[in-house]
């Protein structure tokens, strides 16, 4: 039995039009809305929407599957990939967060380290929407990986095992930096979720990890051993990108 | 499974095009990556990798001017066209996250517990995001139609 007395909540109005409320108060909620004008309008307003949506949107369904769509030509050829390096390398330098960023921060200067941690995300916003070409030497070639990185960067570079936090590794790159090359690698979880880890040569020998957001992307850098280390990620909490950081942190102390 | 990927992904992104190559990014990938698939819903999984999909296309594409069409002259329209419209309108207002958490929900009939694991949030965010949506596609449904008596 529950208590038709208590209240019915916004949160339970809404659950009650999408079938989410629990059955034995659906009656109560009825109950209310034969009482409550308001509400009852609202819940209709609410079903009317769903209506609009659909009357707008189902016909899309009995519409015919395109061709390219067909699973048995996807398996054999990709469709290349229309939102491609070329717009995306044009957006960041063109009208890029990065020119907007040193703007910003023209009064005061910015420090390397924030240098560091924009061309960091620059990197990021460039490479996380390429479907085709995120890398250029793919995650399956992962020794080969860490020797040519570690050769032309000049510093050990490790592509750290990241699959407890569900991240694969899909590959790397080697990025100009302002002071000399540096090294990009990117995981991907099995829902398309990408985080990147940029390392570059850092003037300060070892620092805390510390965090900075900028527009959507949010990052934790920290130095060791004269390198920096930035592990980058967009939308993910700070408790998932925090966890990630210090498994890479961790598995570049051991390394020894 | 591709029609209501199809379905979902038009009312995301609006442009037909645009959301066949949602579509067909999404199917490639979700292709490619078939060994990352760790068991679950296949359905959530798809609907997954789309939302990802979009938030990145938008992304790419927040830095380039935006040219908004001066009229929808969608082919697919349906008889209902001008209310059509409105919706149509009304979603474009919306933030992404409430787009998508409305569109779920009220178009494709996921379950909160779904769409929570979708967006990767908890239940709380996916019900406040959800409210939020309802009350703004209303009152620009609303603001929309007291506008138009007005100019009448």
């Amino acid at each position: 039995m529950t208590d038709r007395n208590i209240p019915v909540t916004e949160d339970e109005l809404h659950a009650y039009v999408d079938n989410e409320l629990p059955a034995e108060r659906r009656s109560d909620v009825e109950a209310w809305l034969a009482s409550h004008p308001d509400d009852a309008a609202r819940v209709q307003s609410w079903r009317t929407m769903a209506e609009a949506l659909h009357a707008r949107y189902d016909s899309v369904i009995d519409e015919a599957v395109p061709k390219r769509l067909d699973i048995e030509r996807l398996v054999r050829q990709p469709r290349k990939w229309v939102y491609g390096a070329i717009a995306a390398t044009l957006a960041a330098f063109i009208v890029g967060g990065g020119a907007g960023w040193f703007a910003r921060g023209a009064a005061a200067g910015p420090s390397p380290f924030q240098n560091l941690t924009v061309n960091a995300i620059e990197a990021h916003r460039l490479y996380v929407v390429e479907v085709r070409h995120p890398v250029e030497v793919p995650g399956s070639e992962r020794n080969h990986l860490q020797q040519w990185l570690t050769k032309r960067c000049g510093w050990a570079v490790r592509a750290p095992e990241l699959a407890g936090a569900g991240l694969k590794l899909v590959g790397g790159r080697l990025l100009p930096g302002s002071a000399g090359p540096a090294s990009f690698m990117m995981y991907e979880s099995a829902s398309g979720e990408r985080f990147t880890i940029y390392t570059a040569k850092s003037d300060a020998e070892a620092t805390q990890m510390r965090f900075a957001v900028e527009g959507n992307e949010s990052s934790l850098f920290w130095a060791d051993d004269g390198v920096v280390y930035v592990v980058v990620s967009t939308g993910a909490d700070r408790g998932r990108l925090t966890q990630i950081a210090q498994s890479v942190y961790d598995q570049m102390e051991k390394k020894g | 499974m591709i029609p209501a990927l199809r379905r979902y992904a038009r009312a995301l992104a609006r442009d037909a095009d645009i959301a066949d190559d949602l579509v067909q990014d999404t199917l490639v990938r979700a292709l490619r990556s078939e060994r990352l698939f760790l068991g679950g819903d296949v359905r959530s999984w798809l609907y997954t990798i789309l939302t990802n999909l979009n938030k990145n296309r938008r992304r790419s594409l927040a830095r380039r001017p935006q040219f908004m069409p001066l009229l929808d002259n969608n082919p697919d329209a349906s008889g209902t066209e001008a209310e059509g419209r409105d919706i149509a309108r009304a979603l474009a207002t919306l933030v992404e996250e409430q787009r998508s958490v409305l569109l779920l929900v009220m178009l494709e009939g996921l379950s909160y517990r779904e769409v929570a694991d979708i967006q990767g949030v908890p239940i709380g965010t996916v019900m406040s995001r959800l409210a939020r949506a309802r009350a703004h596609v209303k009152a620009s449904l609303e603001g929309e139609r007291t506008a138009l008596r007005r100019v009448k």
